[in-house]
């Protein structure tokens, strides 16, 4: 709770700092509008994604039968957004607690100086390319990227901070949280709620 | 001595419905689309309010029409969802689930031998509800070319010297049925003519599919002073366990009602009608959520149902479908029986729902998509057996 009050006290602090990188529109001309025919082609687009964020395995088939299309229609649109670069991948949601039970995944606070004309990006980028960090983001708040770094035990996990992370010049500071337990991750539960029993038939 | 039952309870037949729950209880693995419920638990947010009002020791006895912020929020909703404006502090009474609003409207508004109209098939309680009320149930056939949907040719046949009232229920449970804007308004021109009292029981109208809006019946010329607007939060935010429902309708009725629910019910839970306030006010997202699923799996089950041979039109609204079963040669009981010893799958005769659902079963889609494919793959065996033999 503590956090969302700072993150909401500092929000617009950091985009002005770091607005060199950000960009606003302030109204949408109509000429830009899309067609209704692009709009309805974005909708399915939409519920696309929604089905693959739940289950990119989902046979094409079966969602092309969910949403009332052809599985040539669902292949296409499936192949324009991988092509375009909306989809960037698709990937297993492990349980940690019955595979890769060693692996050490640390949440790091970075403090970072800006830079001149790169801003936030360019040391962004460089922390980024490091094998051990999983994800990289620029936050809002008391500090700047927060990054999450999966290495084999946690001498690894202490050595990639002390030696790779905290010697770039432009870092100020870090802040080390180890992941304990893993309650939910990508909207999928690792402990799940009891079914409720629900009767055989009903009126 | 053995307690004498009254005459007018002992006389009505037990569910039909019912008598087929008790031989699926009675079996296991059974794949059931039998279900008249959502598969969802309440969304979150929900639950997490009714948690917070507890913390807070709200515990106790409500104001007999509900608390008043829900009435105010009930008002609200039914304004900006439906179109019409009551007057939350006295036109708006919170009740435990739609059938006790429907219980009350009857018991306040008939006189021992009234008739009321409702179309079948329909919801298996309002016939022995209009009996409970001392009522003479009317019924009026609905047709599957209509997509049983009701005809005001129809309805004004039916009427009758002592007819009272009509009971109408779009979107349709078990048919999925609903109704143009242009139908409806051809229905409300009749009540009007006839001077028939409308129970509108609108529980399923946020599930209607494809992006198409429900329109109430309430929104016609001269309708809002003769209709009970009677709605709960039981199917489109999945609290059916809550049991809250509510009745809209003139000031003098809701008292009348008011006193048969102040005597026989005193308040719905406290806890009910915190959870529902939260619904009402944010829950928008969580009913967009469950529509988009539900419609995906009717889309899904529409298919493979016209795939295996089995007639059936895709809903415009509930979560049912009733395909039609005649291909196969059997009866709606023994289509449900056969499905249900040899395929251990679970749907529910059309006849549980009136005469005219003979020919038909009801398949549920609030039901998990793995066991739809399930339950579709069975299905689909069966009938192929049937045709072979």
């Amino acid at each position: 709770m503590a956090l969302m009050c700072h993150w909401k006290d500092n929000i617009f602090t950091k985009i002005k700092s770091k607005s060199s990188g950000w960009r606003f529109q302030g109204k949408v001309s109509s000429a830009r509008l899309p067609s209704w025919g692009a709009l309805f082609m974005m909708r399915s687009m939409e519920e696309i994604i929604q089905l693959l964020q739940k289950n990119a395995l989902m046979p094409r088939d079966e969602m092309a039968r969910l949403l009332n299309k052809s599985k040539d229609e669902v292949e296409a649109a499936i192949a324009a957004l991988e092509a375009d670069g909306v989809i960037l991948g698709y990937q297993p949601v492990l349980n940690r607690e019955k595979w890769g039970t060693n692996t050490v995944t640390a949440v790091i606070e970075v403090k970072i100086t800006p830079e001149r004309d790169g801003g936030f990006d360019r040391i962004a980028s460089r922390i980024a390319k490091f094998e051990e960090v999983k994800s990289c983001y620029l936050v809002s708040g008391g500090y700047d990227l927060l990054i999450v770094v999966e290495a084999p035990n946690l001498r690894a996990a202490a050595s990639f901070v002390a030696e790779k992370l905290s010697t770039i010049d432009a870092v100020q500071s870090t802040a080390t949280h180890f992941r304990l337990k893993t309650y939910k991750e990508n909207g999928t539960f690792h402990h799940f709620e009891a079914a409720s029993e629900r009767l055989a038939v009903t009126p | 001595m053995s307690i004498p039952i009254a005459d007018h309870i002992r006389e009505i037949p037990r569910s039909g419905i019912r008598d087929f729950f008790e031989i699926v209880q009675s079996m296991e693995d059974v794949v059931s689309l039998g279900i008249g419920e959502p598969d969802f638990a309440t969304p979150w947010h929900i639950r997490e309010a009714a948690i917070f009002a507890l913390e807070r020791g709200r515990t106790g006895y409500t104001s007999n029409l509900g608390l008043p912020r829900l009435r105010r929020s009930i008002s609200t909703y039914v304004k900006e969802h439906f179109g019409i404006r009551y007057e939350p502090l006295s036109e708006v009474l919170v009740t435990v689930g739609v059938s006790e609003a429907i219980d009350l409207a009857l018991r306040a508004i008939l006189n021992p031998g009234d008739g009321v109209l409702y179309h079948e098939p329909c919801y298996v309680s309002y016939a022995p509800t209009i009996v409970m009320a001392r009522g003479e149930p009317q019924v009026i056939q609905t047709r599957d070319e209509d997509a049983f949907a009701l005809r005001a040719s129809d309805l004004e046949k039916a009427i009758r010297p002592n007819t009272r009232a009509l009971m109408l229920n779009f979107p349709t449970n078990p048919t999925g049925a609903t109704m143009s804007p242009e139908e409806m308004e051809k229905i409300a021109a009749v009540c009007v003519k006839h001077n028939l009292v409308v129970l509108s029981d609108e529980i399923y109208s946020e599930l209607t599919f494809d992006g198409g809006t429900h329109t109430s019946i309430v929104t016609f010329p001269g309708m809002k002073e003769r209709t009970v607007f009677l709605h709960g939060l039981s199917k489109a935010f999945a609290m059916t366990g809550w049991r809250m429902g509510f009745a809209c309708a003139p000031a003098p009725l809701i008292e009348a009602m008011m006193k048969i629910h102040q005597y026989s019910i005193l308040c719905a839970s406290i806890m009910g009608q915190d959870a529902a306030i939260e619904a009402l006010e944010h829950g928008e997202t969580s009913v967009a959520a469950m529509r988009a699923e539900y419609q995906m799996r009717r889309n899904y089950i529409v298919s493979s149902l016209n795939e295996m041979g089995l007639d059936c039109r895709s809903p415009r609204g509930s979560f049912y479908v009733f395909p039609k079963i005649t291909s196969t040669g059997l009866s709606s009981r023994e289509f449900s029986m056969g499905l249900l010893n040899s395929k251990m799958v679970a749907v529910v005769p059309g006849t549980a729902f009136g005469k005219c659902g003979e020919g038909h079963v009801r398949c549920s889609f609030a039901t998990g998509l793995e066991q739809i494919k399930v339950a579709m793959t069975r299905m689909a065996e069966y009938c192929s057996e049937l045709r072979s033999a």
